[in-house]
């Protein structure tokens, strides 16, 4: 039987899927890290970017942040954190994913409040609109799309990273992977490929969902724009 | 992050130790020299399929979008689940690792050098047109050198995901400097280890970072003195 056959064979076991430890307890954990660490970074990197954005300063800083993130490995925050205060278990493997996710989510908060037409923003100030209220009615509104697609490319990257913390046995689908490699490749072998068939799956299903996300939340007449907030995005963030 | 900067501090367990490097310099460097290795040859292999690819997206436009679709979906697909597909048929070891590493590098590439080609004013296709180049020679002497920024910034970004992604190469045993954060984070949570193999990580992507920067500095004397 090669890999692919014995994969079927290993997801139509209901036992694999309902045992404890099986794919649903994987899935609850996957899906809960990951909602966590998406929470966090956007509580953290949406507050930032978009008074950077709206003070125009920083445009470097968040530049930095994005370029220095995608040189540290998952792993090693993995396998840092817990080492830290922050202790062993859920907490560290959560903002060691949140890390992940800010740079995306900070880098379309800054580009969507820049992006506004200034000419907006002028007429806004013109009708007596403070600095505040002028962030919060004007600007906040048109980056909308931008903060969207940030949060689409975060959190499909959280939870394809949240893969990763079964390394340090943080829970998720990763889990059933690495449990596959540790049986011999021919006996795991069938395991090893339905866990990346859950995994996969997973971080598509969730890009396809936060897609029609995106395109509902965004107003018809920003529509075009949110092409470009994608395509920036995916050239601010591209890392694994 | 607590860091323990004295002995005392953290007795038994520092975060940074000399007396580590020193006495494993052996292993650090052969996990170091697996790891540039394994990142050179990718980004090598990754560069000579995607600029092909990238000139055939940018001649034909029906390819383009659907080049563009393909790396879309398969950069969505999670680095350890690329590895769970590969694994069982190319077996535990470097091929596998680097498979992976050179397709996410590939899809890198291709975009970045595909926005550069792209950039190249309609204007000046015309010009090249008209003074008779034909297809393979504007190419080679107007699109490709007016595309080197786009194709620069693709190998740098590639470069530097490529270097934090061969650590996951752990999962089948060859992760360069990965192995050695592992290792030591199995080794009763060997701090000194995790952390050196984490620095070398991060400073082997800053210095291939620097290489790139200064050979594309090189090769496009035009841009220099330009204001950004």
């Amino acid at each position: 039987m090669n890999p692919v056959q014995q994969a079927v064979v290993w997801l139509n076991d209901p036992l694999n899927w309902t045992n404890s430890g099986g794919v649903l307890d994987r899935l609850g954990e996957h899906l809960s890290m990951s909602a966590l660490a998406v929470l966090l970074g956007c509580l953290v990197a949406w507050p930032i970017g978009l008074w950077l954005g709206h003070t125009g300063r920083g445009g470097g800083l968040v530049l930095l942040v994005s370029n220095v993130t995608l040189a540290i490995p998952t792993l090693a925050l993995l396998t840092i954190l817990p080492l830290t205060f922050l202790g062993f278990g859920r907490s560290s493997v959560v903002v060691a994913l949140a890390v992940f996710a800010v740079p995306p989510l900070l880098a379309n908060a800054y580009t969507g409040v820049r992006q506004a037409d200034p000419e907006a923003r002028d007429a806004a100030r013109g009708m007596g609109l403070s600095g505040g209220q002028v962030l919060r009615r004007v600007e906040l509104p048109l980056a909308v799309p931008y903060l969207a697609a940030g949060f689409r490319t975060a959190t499909v990257q959280v939870v394809a990273t949240a893969a990763l913390a079964s390394f340090v046995n943080g829970g998720g689908l990763g889990q059933i992977i690495r449990a596959g490699f540790g049986l011999d490749i021919a006996a795991g072998g069938g395991q090893i490929v339905a866990g990346g068939v859950l995994v996969a799956g997973l971080a598509l299903l969730v890009e396809g969902m936060l897609a029609v996300v995106e395109r509902l939340v965004t107003p018809r007449p920003l529509r075009r724009v949110r092409r470009r907030a994608n395509r920036r995005a995916t050239a601010a963030t591209a890392g694994g | 992050m607590l860091l323990h900067l004295s002995y005392r501090a953290a007795p038994g367990n520092p975060w940074f130790s000399w007396q580590y490097v020193r006495d494993n310099s052996d292993t650090i460097l052969a996990a170091l020299r697996e790891h540039t290795w394994l990142t050179a040859r990718a980004v090598l292999i990754a560069a000579l399929v995607a600029l092909p690819l990238a000139v055939a997206a940018y001649w034909f436009r029906s390819l383009s979008a659907s080049i563009l679709a393909l790396t879309g979906v398969l950069y969505t697909i999670p680095s350890l689940a690329l590895f769970a597909f590969l694994a069982p048929y190319l077996g535990i070891g470097a091929v596998t690792v680097l498979t992976v590493v050179v397709l996410y590098a590939l899809l890198v590439i291709v975009r970045n050098a595909l926005a550069g080609l792209n950039q190249v004013p309609p204007e000046v296709r015309e010009a090249a047109e008209g003074m008779g180049y034909g297809r393979w020679g504007r190419l080679f002497r107007i699109e490709l050198p007016l595309a080197l920024p786009g194709i620069l910034t693709g190998l740098r970004l590639a470069t530097v995901s490529t270097v934090a992604l061969v650590t996951v190469g752990v999962v089948v045993g060859r992760g360069g400097l990965g192995q050695l954060i592992f290792a030591g984070f199995q080794n009763n949570f060997y701090k000194a280890q995790i952390m050196t193999g984490t620095v070398l990580c991060v400073l082997l992507a800053l210095v291939l970072d620097l290489v790139l920067a200064g050979v594309g500095r090189l090769l496009t004397p035009w841009l220099r003195g330009r204001v950004r």
